[in-house]
């Protein structure tokens, strides 16, 4: 299979790899359609670079910040409240929803408040939870966590709920306890979803933190987004606009990569 | 021969909020050791009802079924060994872990314990398979993984319910073959359900035909064939068409 390539195979390859380069051009061309124009209006004046920015100005704003290290620390300080919550948001998910799985009780009670804190807007939580909890960290955390959790707990137990029963009657069969089935074939099984659900939360989290940081902070890229645009320092927002469109991407990444390894794991 | 499990007047109703549907009443037989009880009925009449109960992982509601003269529980499992539909070996385990899942459930990992699985393993030709995953293998070989697993807990009965349905007919026969020699090899007795007559006759000792639901026992049916005949090779015998047409015949009785 290594040593000869028979025509139609070596036809085939080239068409995968033809395919795959104009792909990864046409994403570069759009990059730098998009960089390229704006810079260009900006700089021909079609368009106002006050209101506008430009990515040089951009560059240049966050370059200056680089300088003074505050960029960092504002980078960091987002990117701290944004891990912390999600992993925060993970662990209750996870703790709340094998209780749920555990009794059958307690998960239909539950069920009509999970759904109707699910569907409600988090961000209306946040300013309460700032006047409760106080302007700091654990607040912005808090709030990051709380609208991550409640769609997770509904998912990952809707997962828990679809392992096929013929699977656990095999445990049972083999002597097995509820904790068993747990540990051997409910929790392994869910997997999968555990990681659809990261790569939501992921983002959710993110959202919930910015909105925690709008509304009382002193530091990180959505204090930087509010306070920018109270006082018209807007490359200060466009600049943290393009930062956390990186910061989302990277997080992302790195949790599908997680996946894929556990992917290439499993077969 | 030796009794192994007795089964007194039992009765079992599926209860629902709509009403309650009698599936088994008054059911009895008497398993020997060394039997290899073939189950057929109509479909849907209870038959996989009355293997839950035989493993003990539900309880009947009438009557007693008592393993070595004892009332069955919940926990009987490790004398009992159940064989599903499906293999249900889990894609996240390989073939050696998905073997050995009876017995970490059942802390009886011993290294004596994991020997005597690799020698299994070796003699149904799984070893060299024992790191790939379940999805790798062919159909016949996971149903020999899942049987491997049911017997390293070494049930001294073995329950199988409809174990080849899920294969396709060429397979179907050559695993029937192939786990029933193992059964008489490793000298287990086992209860087979089976919607298929003719697997019934090649497979089994004694043949129980259940009637529609709510099942009772419609008559026993003892299947003799010289010793050393393999499954496969009942079906070629004078004798398997005759056996076949009586319980042909037994199970269209009364209609």
């Amino acid at each position: 299979m290594m040593s000869e390539i028979s025509l139609a195979q070596q036809k085939f390859l080239l068409t995968q790899k033809r395919h795959r380069r104009t792909v990864a051009v046409s994403r570069f061309f759009i990059f730098l359609c998009f960089f390229g124009l704006w810079e260009g209006a900006a700089r021909l004046g079609w368009i106002d670079s006050f209101f506008f920015s430009s990515p040089s100005r951009v560059l240049l704003c966050a370059y200056n910040m680089a300088l003074d290290h505050s960029l960092f620390i504002h980078i960091g300080v987002t990117l701290f409240e944004t891990v912390a919550s999600f992993a925060l948001a993970l662990i209750l998910a996870v703790t709340v929803t094998i209780i749920l799985w555990f009794n059958k009780k307690i998960s239909e009670t539950m069920e009509p408040y999970l759904v109707i804190l699910n569907s409600l807007p988090k961000s209306a939580l946040a300013p309460l939870l700032i006047v409760w909890l106080g302007a700091n960290y654990n607040t912005i955390i808090i709030t990051g966590m709380s609208v991550a959790v409640f769609g997770s707990i509904l998912n990952l137990y809707t997962s828990f709920q679809s392992v096929d029963p013929e699977k656990i009657k095999l445990i049972r069969t083999l002597g097995g306890t509820k904790y068993h089935i747990l540990a051997k074939v409910v929790l392994p099984a869910s997997i999968p979803s555990f990681f659809s659900i990261m790569k939501v939360n992921i983002g959710l989290c993110l959202v919930g933190v910015i909105i925690g940081e709008f509304i009382s902070s002193r530091q990180g890229l959505g204090y930087l987004i509010i306070y920018g645009s109270q006082v018209f320092k807007l490359d200060w927002v466009i600049m943290s606009i393009v930062i956390l469109c990186l910061v989302a991407w990277g997080l992302y990444s790195l949790l599908s990569r997680l996946e894929q390894n556990y992917q290439k794991r499993m077969s | 021969m030796e009794k192994l499990m007795e089964i007194n007047h039992v009765g079992y109703s599926y209860h629902t909020m709509q009403g309650e549907t009698p599936a088994l009443s008054n059911i009895n037989f008497t398993v020997h050791k060394g039997d290899f009880l073939a189950i057929v009925g109509p479909s849907g009449c209870g038959k996989s009802t009355l293997l839950s109960l035989l493993a003990g992982l539900i309880e009947p509601e009438h009557g007693s079924i008592l393993l070595y003269g004892q009332k069955l529980y919940q926990k009987a499992s490790g004398t009992i060994g159940y064989m599903l539909q499906h293999d249900h070996l889990f894609e996240w385990r390989t073939i050696e872990k998905n073997v050995l899942l009876g017995l970490e459930i059942q802390k009886k990992l011993t290294p004596a314990a994991k020997d005597k699985i690799y020698d299994m393993l070796k003699t149904y030709g799984l070893y060299k398979f024992k790191n790939a995953r379940p999805s790798q293998l062919s159909g016949g070989m996971r149903q020999r993984a899942a049987l491997i697993r049911t017997l390293a807990l070494e049930p001294e009965l073995l329950l199988l319910d409809e174990p080849f349905s899920a294969l396709d007919y060429q397979t179907r026969l050559t695993v029937g073959d192939d786990i029933g020699s193992i059964i008489k090899k490793e000298q287990k007795t086992a209860i087979l359900v089976t919607h298929d007559l003719s697997e019934a006759v090649s497979l089994g000792s004694k043949v129980l035909i259940l009637s529609k639901r709510p099942a009772t026992i419609k008559c026993v049916i003892n299947i003799d064939f010289p010793e050393n005949v393999s499954p496969l090779e009942r079906r070629n015998l004078p004798e398997f068409k005759d056996y076949f047409n009586k319980i042909w015949k037994e199970l269209n009785h009364d209609e």
